[in-house]
């Protein structure tokens, strides 16, 4: 993909010293077509049941945008688990996807080749235009877009969203790894992110988390016939949350087991400033422990499935990223 | 009320479960913590064993193996033949029936808490079999009263949203805490957890030293039937519990009131002919089971005082 790119800024947070530069529009090519992709965890319900609802209703193309829709893994999802073998939604970086199949592969590093062949191949004009994943997380965390690279198409869906969603709030999430190192479902796309709702149980269907949803996916599709129409989308800017850095539970040292839980006063507060001093773990005997260092901002507090690698949250800092109009390249 | 007391033998022996769903992580963790380090749950002249009902699931951190643990107490299974190719959980079912049993036998343990989550928003939730004696109503009563007493006085962190007592026969009977999803702990659930059994083992030991508990009112919940998701011809469900009834554990529902959202925004009406109180609205482990709800209705017990034999 090659953008024309007049100027570009990236801010800090502080937000106090800002010079503000005018930036021309910037045209790109049409995206004719979208892949929407669910249970990549088979327990995280809501995709499962979007999906299911626009596999019923036929939905194939609207307007000028071709829409796939992709079951990514339907043995976890016939299970109503996370996954057979491995985690699938981190089977996709580039070695994993060039490794031997051989009788002895995992089902889900099977699987996504098999996903690369038909979505992808990842990093080739072959690639569906955009690809989204939808998932579910026991942190409550809202509405979160989660992305690897800032891409303005993907930070001007983010702004749309933001603008027109209400039931919850609406967060940008980027990852930043090399292509070669992305290893989730979204990577294969030109461009790709993921929707992430919580607080949902796994395994549990809640009606609110499934009304923003299919709200947040409809809203990109009418984003998507509105750009290829024709439509500029004025520039502005996007707080993002960037530069995770993973904080563990504390753990026993021989048995390596997890002796705290999180805190109740950061338990359900993701995206709270987490201050020096502020308390972070409760351990089963009743001691506190306390947050030390910068001021971050924290995310994916108590998810479910971060227990197996003893992952408690991870901590970020907020960007202020500054976008170019954008609208559709006509030739 | 001039009758006499009812008398009860001392209870010696109490059993606390934990992980008999292996991915209810408050009864795991606590029976895990109090195996290491039992000081907390010991008693004078109780002996209290804590206990791990399902290692394995525990292990995998799921639900069950290959069947659930807590629907495989039937006396078919009880009595199976066939140890090593039974089900995992028959096996364990005949083995936590030989340790703690047999049930109704003058060696089964005095009293059982089988620890539980779910992802239903239900508070604190002590469930009894119905056929139960005073001696179980005054606990679980006792229980009720000083936990709602403690919320405000004496534990800041426990934060419960209710504290209620259903009568239901299909469980062992036990404590029920969420909302709480499957394999994740929360600090104020476990904590909550924690005070229930502190305060159902200082009963025990009252009673034990020779306390009287005189008669009481109590309010339960009798559970009334188990209501399903809508589905269609294949099975699939095409509705999801409404809005309004989500986290509604425990407030009543009445003929008309809103009960299920289909994917396309159609509301379905609740069309029973009076008022229930619903609960385990919107288990995870449920819906293998056609389970969107289930409805109980409210009443009031009276319990006989007890005393001690």
């Amino acid at each position: 993909m090659s953008v024309l790119i007049s100027l570009y800024l990236e801010q800090s947070n502080s937000g106090t010293n800002r010079t503000t530069y005018v930036m021309e529009c910037v045209s790109l090519p049409p995206l004719s077509n979208f892949a929407i992709c669910g249970g990549t965890h088979g327990n995280e319900l809501t995709g499962v049941y979007i999906l299911r609802e626009m596999q019923k209703h036929n939905v194939e193309k609207v307007g000028s945008v071709s829409i796939t829709t992709v079951l990514s893994n339907p043995r976890a999802v016939d299970a109503c688990r996370r996954y057979t073998d491995r985690d699938l939604n981190r089977c996709f970086t580039d070695d994993l996807l060039s490794s031997p199949i051989t009788e002895s592969t995992p089902y889900e590093l099977r699987r996504a080749q098999e996903l690369n062949a038909h979505l992808g191949p990842k990093g080739s004009e072959e690639a569906v235009d955009l690809l989204c994943d939808m998932h579910n997380t026991t942190s409550n965390m809202g509405l979160c877009i989660i992305f690897n690279s800032a891409d303005w198409l993907i930070l001007h869906i983010c702004k749309y969203l933001q603008s027109k969603i209400t039931s919850m709030p609406v967060r940008a999430l980027q990852m930043d790894l090399p292509l070669s190192e992305a290893f989730s479902v979204d990577s294969l796309g030109k461009h790709g992110f993921s929707f992430e709702i919580g607080p949902q149980p796994h395994g549990v269907l809640r009606a609110d988390v499934f009304n923003t949803m299919k709200e947040a996916v409809d809203l990109t599709i009418e984003w998507l016939q509105q750009f290829n129409s024709g439509r500029t989308f004025e520039g502005g800017e996007v707080e993002a949350y960037t530069r995770w850095k993973t904080v563990h539970y504390p753990r026993d040292p021989t048995t390596d087991e997890i002796t705290a839980a999180i805190h109740p006063q950061l338990q359900d507060n993701d995206f709270k400033l987490l201050q020096p001093g502020d308390p972070i773990f409760l351990s089963l005997s009743g001691e506190t422990v306390k947050h030390e260092g910068d001021a971050l901002y924290p995310v994916f507090v108590n998810e479910c499935a971060y227990y197996e690698q003893k992952i408690a949250y991870h901590l970020t800092q907020k960007s202020t990223l500054t976008l170019p109009s954008i609208n559709v390249k006509k030739d | 009320n001039f009758s006499p007391p009812a008398r009860f033998d001392e209870a010696r022996r109490v059993a606390i479960f934990g992980g008999t769903h292996g991915n209810e992580m408050s009864g795991v963790t606590l029976v895990n913590l109090w195996v290491k380090n039992g000081s907390e749950i010991q008693r004078k002249m109780v002996d209290t064993k804590p206990f791990i009902t399902n290692p394995r699931a525990v292990e995998k951190c799921t639900r069950y193996v290959d069947t659930d643990l807590n629907r495989a107490f039937t006396p078919e299974n009880l009595s199976a033949l066939g140890e090593g190719d039974l089900p995992y959980e028959v096996q364990r079912a005949q083995e936590i029936n030989r340790i703690f049993g047999p049930k109704g036998s003058p060696e089964a343990y005095d009293v059982i808490f089988d620890l539980h989550n779910t992802t239903s928003n239900m508070g604190c939730t002590l469930i009894l079999e119905s056929s139960k004696d005073y001696f179980n109503l005054q606990m679980m009563n006792y229980i009720k009263v000083t936990a709602l007493r403690s919320n405000t006085e004496y534990y800041p962190r426990f934060s419960c949203k209710s504290v209620n007592i259903v009568l239901c026969d299909w469980f062992i009977a036990g404590l029920e805490v969420g909302p709480q999803p499957q394999g994740v702990l929360r600090s104020n659930i476990f904590e909550a957890m924690r005070v229930i059994l502190k305060h159902a083992l200082d009963f025990i030991e009252l009673f034990n030293e020779g306390v009287e508990f005189p008669t009481c009112t109590v309010e339960v919940f009798r559970v009334l039937e188990r209501i399903d998701y809508p589905r269609d011809a294949n099975g699939n469900i095409i509705a999801m519990v409404h809005p309004n009834l989500q986290d509604g554990d425990w407030e009543p529902l009445n003929p008309g009131d809103p009960m299920f959202l289909t994917f396309d925004g159609k509301t379905l009406h609740y069309q029973g002919s009076g008022t229930i109180y619903p609960t385990f609205i919107n288990e995870a482990a449920y819906y293998e089971k056609q389970q969107a709800f289930v409805t109980t209705r409210r009443e009031t017990l009276v319990a006989s005082a007890i005393r001690k034999a």
